[in-house]
């Protein structure tokens, strides 16, 4: 019939529009693509971001919108007793909407999806964002809580670029082995079971499900295959790296489930379907809270951990709030009551005398640079070895990302 | 006369076929621009790749992503791991439903059938998650329901893994077999199986010769249903899938830092599933529908 051909020819020419829109829509993209690819070779691209914000900082916009690691932005929803937030929402006049991610890889796709003001990044995240153009350059001077951050946070390759900070430091932890006393009777203090074949614990293990666990296993090897040479699980050559893969092939064996979703992690350390295995301390403090019968340390092999910044978005309609938040959440009030719910070192100095909990700096070796030399933060492995080496090529966080993916299909 | 008809009659009655287009102009702009378009930007985005450092998509058109889906064992693995969960499933869902919808539909009291298509329907009313995590908790392996079922009896539950994922999506997609069957049944003439045992056929005979023939469509829509959910699934396996992932999961673990390659696995589900609506076809089932 003439109608339905015509019809039929109008849904086909809609189709080829479509398909035209749809390689020219999104041009965005691969501009700033084009010229990430450009300086992909050379080893410090430009100081990327923009400028930052000149300031001063004026009246609220009346919200802003934190994407957070849980545990990070609590509000009285987890804990009637646990919230720092309500104080800054009638302070400042800027309500606080959170949404918490479980890995990295989802916050810099949130991030890129656009709608936020805050993120805080670990720093498998930040420098993604830096040079994705997602985030802005800090300025410093509107922060005056930034004066009282421990130095050995400031500045570092993960969130600064050239001496630009990108954001404020928020405190640093290291991923525990976690183990269910009534499954793992004898006190633990090593990553060898989680590794190696002979595990008596094979089907209850558990490990973190993001491609950032590759540098864990590269942690194991650093202790027990010296003979690799790797100095820093993030820049592992082409060698280092098939044989931390070999390593997490093996453990597949042993595990029963991986975890990205923190609540199911505790359910499962609580429940015994796991025995022992990577964790967060919150994940423990949640965990105990429940009635679990949970130990977590910091193994002796040394551990993979993060170093979290608070970034603030590029053209953020809410750069007011999203300034005020960022100096609220790193004052020595809210700093410290974030350090000892979520369980890490807070960044500010001025934290330590403000915790419940006195010894809680001592325990979580706030101002102890010799505890975290062998923490390696979460980075972002690049073509460019981290490590220094000009001789090899290193495998870039895209490639960790299609292995890990591989490993778990 | 003729010209007060001719002002009666509006614009619309005048042009049937501006009308039929105006009415079709919504639902076609859904079909064509948000399914039709997306599907094929989809497909697009799978030719492109990704800028190392800094993940953003390049649009050079490379083959690179079919390529290593192609000859990576560990994908090609789990898109038959994926397809046997799906058949599985929907062969458990066909055993369990043909049953339960004859007893609906000519065992029961007539009066019944209100009820028993309400109970039928009523864990769709549960959110998909919550059913979920149910079965998170049944399948535990110490202190789950089955295990507390099977244990005493010397057998270990099912566990986590390739049996709790069939198990959950069997529960899950149960209402969608069981609903087509049930109405091709209740639709099957009562004279049929009449004739059919006048002609001297045992009951058997009648079910395999009359029978299935007759409600063959409403198994077939049934499977397309539990096939196609079951093949793009991919938070059951997050959840009660252990270690075990399906094809959703490598989409899900993908895109964030590959969305090409991402693109590439997806158009797999839907190069399958045309793939089974063609052999659907081909069945006959949907001749007289």
């Amino acid at each position: 019939m003439q109608t339905t051909r015509l019809l039929k020819i109008a849904a086909v020419s809609a189709s080829a529009m479509l398909l035209v829109a749809a390689c020219g829509g999104s041009s965005g993209s691969s501009s700033s693509g084009a010229s990430g690819s450009a300086s992909e070779g050379a080893a410090a691209p430009e100081t990327p971001g923009g400028a930052a914000f000149a300031g001063p900082v004026g009246e609220g916009e009346g919200q802003v919108n934190v994407l957070a690691w849980p545990g990070y932005v609590e509000n009285g929803t987890t804990d009637p007793a646990v919230d720092w937030v309500s104080g800054f929402e009638k302070e400042t006049g800027c309500k606080v909407n959170v949404k918490t991610f479980g890995t990295s890889d989802e916050a810099v796709k949130l991030v890129q999806g656009g709608g936020w003001d805050v993120v805080s990044a670990s720093g498998d995240a930040t420098l993604r964002l830096i040079y994705g153009d997602n985030v802005q350059p800090l300025n410093a001077d509107l922060v005056p809580n930034y004066a009282d951050v421990f130095e050995d946070l400031k500045l570092q390759s993960f969130n600064s670029v050239n001496g630009v900070p990108f954001g404020v430091p928020h405190g640093r932890g290291a991923n525990l082995l976690m183990w269910n006393t009534d499954k793992v009777t004898t006190p633990l203090d090593s990553w060898a079971v989680t590794f190696d074949a002979d595990s008596p614990y094979k089907g209850a293990v558990t490990a973190y499900d993001s491609p950032i666990f590759i540098a864990d296993a590269a942690v194991y090897l650093m202790a027990t295959q010296p003979e690799l040479g790797i100095t820093d699980p993030y820049a592992l050559d082409k060698t280092q790296f098939d044989a931390a893969i070999a390593l997490l092939e093996q453990q597949k064996e042993l595990v029963g489930e991986y975890w990205s979703d923190y609540t199911k992690a505790i359910q499962a350390f609580n429940s015994g379907t796991t025995a022992v295995g990577t964790s967060w301390q919150v994940i423990a403090n949640l965990a105990k809270a429940e009635g679990g019968k949970i130990e977590a340390v910091k193994a002796k092999e040394g551990a993979t951990g993060w170093s979290d910044t608070w970034m603030i978005t590029k053209d953020t309609p809410n750069i007011n709030c999203a300034y005020k938040w960022v100096n609220h959440i790193v004052s020595p009030e809210a700093n410290a009551a974030v350090a000892e719910w979520f369980g890490e070192a807070p960044a500010n100095a001025k934290s330590c005398e403000l915790t419940a909990d006195k010894d809680h700096c001592a325990t979580f070796h706030a101002g102890e640079a010799d505890y975290w030399t062998d923490v390696y933060y979460w980075n972002t492995p690049t073509t460019a070895c981290l490590d220094g080496r000009t001789d090899v090529q290193c495998i870039p966080y895209s490639e960790w990302g299609t292995a890990w993916s591989a490993l778990r299909s | 006369m003729t010209t007060t008809t001719a002002t009666h009659r509006g614009f619309w009655y005048r042009h049937p076929g501006l009308r039929l287009g105006g009415l079709l102009t919504a639902p076609m702009a859904w079909l064509v621009v948000v399914y039709l378009g997306s599907l094929a930007a989809l497909f697009l985005t799978a030719f492109y790749q990704i800028d190392d450092f800094t993940g953003q998509v390049v649009k050079t058109f490379t083959l690179k992503n079919f390529t290593t889906l192609f000859t990576t064992s560990a994908y090609y693995e789990s898109v038959f791991r994926t397809i046997s969960i799906a058949l599985l499933v929907t062969v458990l869902c066909l055993v369990i439903a043909l049953p339960l919808a004859f007893f609906m539909a000519r065992v029961a009291p007539r009066h019944w059938r209100p009820l028993m298509v309400a109970l039928v329907l009523t864990p769709l009313w549960a959110s998909y998650l919550v059913k979920v995590y149910a079965w998170r908790a049944m399948l535990q392996p110490e202190s789950g329901v089955l295990a507390w079922f099977l244990n005493p009896l010397g057998l270990d539950g099912p566990g986590y893994g390739y049996l709790g994922i069939v198990i959950t999506l069997t529960y899950l997609w149960l209402p969608y077999m069981i609903l087509p069957i049930y109405a091709g049944l209740t639709r099957l003439p009562d004279s049929m199986l009449d004739a059919s045992a006048d002609l001297g056929a045992h009951s058997g005979r009648t079910f395999r010769s009359v029978v299935v023939p007759l409600i063959f469509p409403s198994v077939v829509a049934g499977s397309i249903f539990t096939f196609s959910l079951s093949l793009g699934d991919y938070i059951t396996a997050q959840i009660v899938g252990g270690k075990v992932t399906m094809l959703g999961n490598v989409v899900q673990q993908t895109y964030v830092t590959n969305l090409p390659f991402a693109a590439a696995v997806a158009t797999l589900p839907v190069v399958i599933i045309v793939l089974y609506l063609l052999a659907v076809r081909k069945s006959g089932a949907l001749e007289n529908v």
